[in-house]
């Protein structure tokens, strides 16, 4: 695992391995893990304090949590350590929402996913292909005599490398990847005690 | 025992429940079946009846701001929400408590582009606390109890209730309810020992404390609490534009205003304390000029209820999170008696150069026409500084805070994060219902008068006792004074053309003076405070007079400037 995303902006290399985007210079990759009430606008409220910061969401994943009626909200952006802190704030300021922390990378595990629809004939055409596909772990889950499908799970880095070293060799007809997801390292459930500590003062 | 009402009468019965008594609004079409379930609670839930949705706003705000009661405002769908909008905003900033009801089309017609429709919520969401469309009768009662819940809790602030046709006729089995725990919401952090503990050691080590005073300390009720707190510790403070009546203006440490036309002295020695002691105020930028500049040179504490305003414009050596009522008294109790006789003492060269300098010619001028200043002060000295004063936004608002004096909490109803022109009328209408035993004081421009100049009729019908000070420059003066300073004098549409104000008031049936002359001043604003209920005193004021001193935007909090080239 690559932990040094968390220093983005430092390696100058900015096209292919994913450490750092051009314009985020100095800036991390911050992975907000946010939790909610499941009620519908939320997530408006959260996009919405990002908008007025300026600060761009890199990608979103929405889903419901383990806790039954609570909903996850798995956000990564660029910026500096006080503008995290403050989006933060500013998100748990919302009513409805229970909590929402910030991470680097070396605090979470990380999984995305990808999904590269490529032409069938032209990979018949190169033998680069399964060779490139095995050597980044890939699966082909779709063969038909027009296209193929392959998947690959994993960093944002392995994942934009399987897709630039393909699209390189113009086979890719569609490319999809996924949200971050991610959960966190600490051995603390912070919202299962954030809960329990709520439902101590809702009683007394 | 549960009854079966309509939605509109659930609505009535929640906020009867809730200790509402008066509702300023606006019929309409999405909202008529709940103005039909008001018909029947004419004798419990008094309704002002405005002359424009934004004249509901800005009196719901003007009767929380000086009755620390939630206003409420109630309004139809579309165009009737639409005009709240402005108000909703400056609530929100200013942190004022209030709800919004508005009707909306029936939730079968939502999203049709029905007729009065507009997406309340998408609008509001990001103004608000808080924003909810109701959607079925059996969700009133709950909605409610939130809302005013939300509104008034912690950080003050306005909620919106969108309230869809279909739910105000459905039928409910009605049972009251009660909000006072949402899980996702703590209004109101406790810190903890170690930081309090800390908090007073930084105040008992400084030599050069200075206290910034904001509208927290009126929201938490904790003016008590600050005086001993500045009192015990020898503290010299500032009181921001929001938070004027927390301390009283003629107690001997306040060294008055702070900010972009504050007091020279508080402003300066912001760049020379050793320890900033913020107290429920939110380092505003008219507050603090250049933050590069802003008092580098001191630790800094932070006293606040919202943990989002820790460090979001100046970065805080110490955040003491929590209601300032509590927190403050928890120091206090920390603190080493001291005097700190030599650093107080260096405020007075600067009080007596702005005193010399800005003061004196604003309130005594020997000739020339009469000034905002004078008429300012001489209305606060006939009502012994026990009125509340409201102001529009402009030179009228900047002039009012100056000098204006205050001896009671609660005494300050203006438009500080939003600057609304228009926002002075109506929010002394909500004032003289939220303090129907005070005077309450407008001071207005020929500008902002006009923005909501339509709640003439709301005050001719209430018989409102507003005392309208109407400070008539012919310009739009605030905006004319920074085209003097930064545009080279290029009077770019401020110069304005005025009706007859007194024959305006005597339409409305309002009594009316209009005062040119300096020796007729005194007589004038005795004339007003004797006369029962409203009065409009028109002063023919300097076309071309200057609110000083000023630090211009962005220059540093310590480079005020006392005069106008």
């Amino acid at each position: 695992m690559n932990n040094d995303k968390s220093k983005a902006g430092q390696c100058g290399d900015c096209n292919t391995c994913g450490k750092c985007e051009p314009g985020h210079e100095g800036e991390t990759l911050y992975t907000m893990l946010i939790y909610s009430e499941n009620y519908a606008g939320i997530l408006n409220q959260i996009t919405a304090v990002f908008t007025r910061r300026q600060v761009n969401i890199e990608s979103l994943n929405v889903c419901a949590s383990s806790t039954p009626g609570v909903h996850k909200y798995t956000i990564t952006c660029y910026c500096d350590e006080p503008m995290a802190k403050m989006l933060t704030k500013q998100i748990e300021k919302k009513i409805d929402v229970l909590q929402a922390n910030y991470f680097t990378d070396d605090e979470i595990f990380i999984l995305e996913a990808c999904l590269i629809k490529v032409s069938t004939p032209l990979i018949l055409e190169n033998k680069n292909v399964s060779r490139i596909v095995r050597m980044h772990g890939a699966r082909i889950v779709e063969v038909n005599p027009t296209y193929s499908i392959i998947e690959k799970k994993g960093m944002t880095e392995d994942i934009l490398s399987l897709f630039h070293t393909l699209n390189e060799i113009g086979v890719v007809l569609q490319f999809v990847r996924s949200g971050r997801i991610a959960v966190t390292k600490s051995r603390i459930e912070k919202l299962d005690r954030y809960l329990e500590e709520r439902e101590l003062s809702r009683n007394s | 025992m549960k009854e079966r009402i309509t939605g509109s009468e659930a609505l009535m019965r929640s906020l009867v429940n809730e200790g509402v008594e008066i509702l300023f609004g606006y019929p309409g079409g999405a909202i008529m079946p709940t103005y039909d379930a008001l018909y029947d609670h004419k004798t419990d839930l008094h309704h002002i009846l405005v002359r424009h949705e934004q004249g509901a706003v800005h009196a719901a705000q003007g009767y929380a701001r000086v009755s620390g009661k939630v206003g409420c405002a109630i309004v139809t769908s579309g165009p009737g929400a639409m005009n709240t909008v402005t108000g909703i905003a400056d609530a929100m900033i200013d942190s004022t408590p209030m709800v919004v009801i508005c009707g909306q089309v029936g939730a079968a017609m939502l999203g049709t582009d029905a007729f009065q429709e507009v997406d309340v919520i998408g609008v509001t969401q990001p103004i608000t606390k808080w924003a909810f469309q109701i959607r079925n009768a059996e969700d009133v009662a709950w909605a409610v109890s939130r809302a005013f819940y939300i509104a008034k809790s912690g950080r003050p602030g306005p909620v919106v209730l969108d309230f869809a046709k279909n739910a105000q006729t459905g039928m409910v089995d009605y049972e009251p309810a009660k909000v006072d725990f949402i899980r996702s919401y703590r209004p109101v952090l406790s810190p903890s020992e170690e930081t309090i503990r800390k908090a007073a050691e930084m105040i008992n080590n400084s030599v050069k404390p200075l206290v910034l005073v904001g509208q927290g300390v009126e929201l938490g009720d904790a003016r008590e609490e600050l005086r001993t707190f500045i009192e015990k510790a020898d503290m010299p403070a500032g009181c921001t534009l929001l938070g004027l009546s927390a301390l009283p203006s003629d107690h001997p440490l306040n060294m008055g205003m702070l900010g972009m036309h504050g007091n020279l002295a508080p402003n300066v020695m912001t760049n020379q304390c050793d320890l900033l002691i913020a107290v429920g105020m939110r380092f505003d930028d008219r507050v603090t000029g250049n933050l590069a500049t802003y008092a580098k040179q001191a630790k800094i504490i932070h006293f606040d209820i919202d943990p989002s305003e820790i460090d979001k414009n100046v970065k805080t050596d110490l955040a003491v999170v929590g209601d300032c009522k509590d927190t403050l008294a928890r120091v206090t109790a920390l603190l080493d008696k001291q005097s700190h006789e030599a650093w107080k003492a260096g405020f007075a060269p600067y009080r007596d150069r702005e005193e010399k300098k800005v003061i004196e010619p604003a309130l005594h001028p020997m000739e020339g026409p009469l000034l905002m200043g004078e008429v300012v002060r001489a209305v606060s000295e006939a009502t012994e500084n026990k009125a509340v004063l409201v102001t529009d936004v402009g030179q009228n608002q900047m002039f009012g805070c100056r000098y204006f004096k205050f001896n009671e909490g609660r005494s300050v109803v203006t438009s500080g994060g939003c600057g609304t022109m228009g926002f002075g009328l109506p929010a002394a209408i909500g004032a003289t219902f939220g303090a129907p035993e005070r005077k309450v004081c407008l001071f207005v421009g020929d500008g902002g008068l006009q923005m909501t100049i339509q709640e003439l009729g709301t005050i001719m019908e209430q018989r409102a006792p507003v005392k309208i000070i109407l400070l008539n420059n012919n310009y739009l003066g605030n905006v004319r004074q920074w085209q003097y300073m930064f545009f080279d004098k290029r009077y770019s549409f401020t110069p304005m053309l005025n009706p007859d104000y007194e024959q305006i008031a005597s339409a409305y049936n309002i009594p009316a003076c209009t005062v040119t002359e300096r020796k007729d001043l005194a007589g004038a604003i005795d004339e007003m405070l004797r006369t029962e209920g409203p009065y409009l005193l028109q002063c023919a004021v300097m076309e071309e007079d200057n609110v000083l001193p000023m630090t211009p935007p962005g220059a540093n909090v310590d480079e005020m400037l006392l005069e106008v080239k």
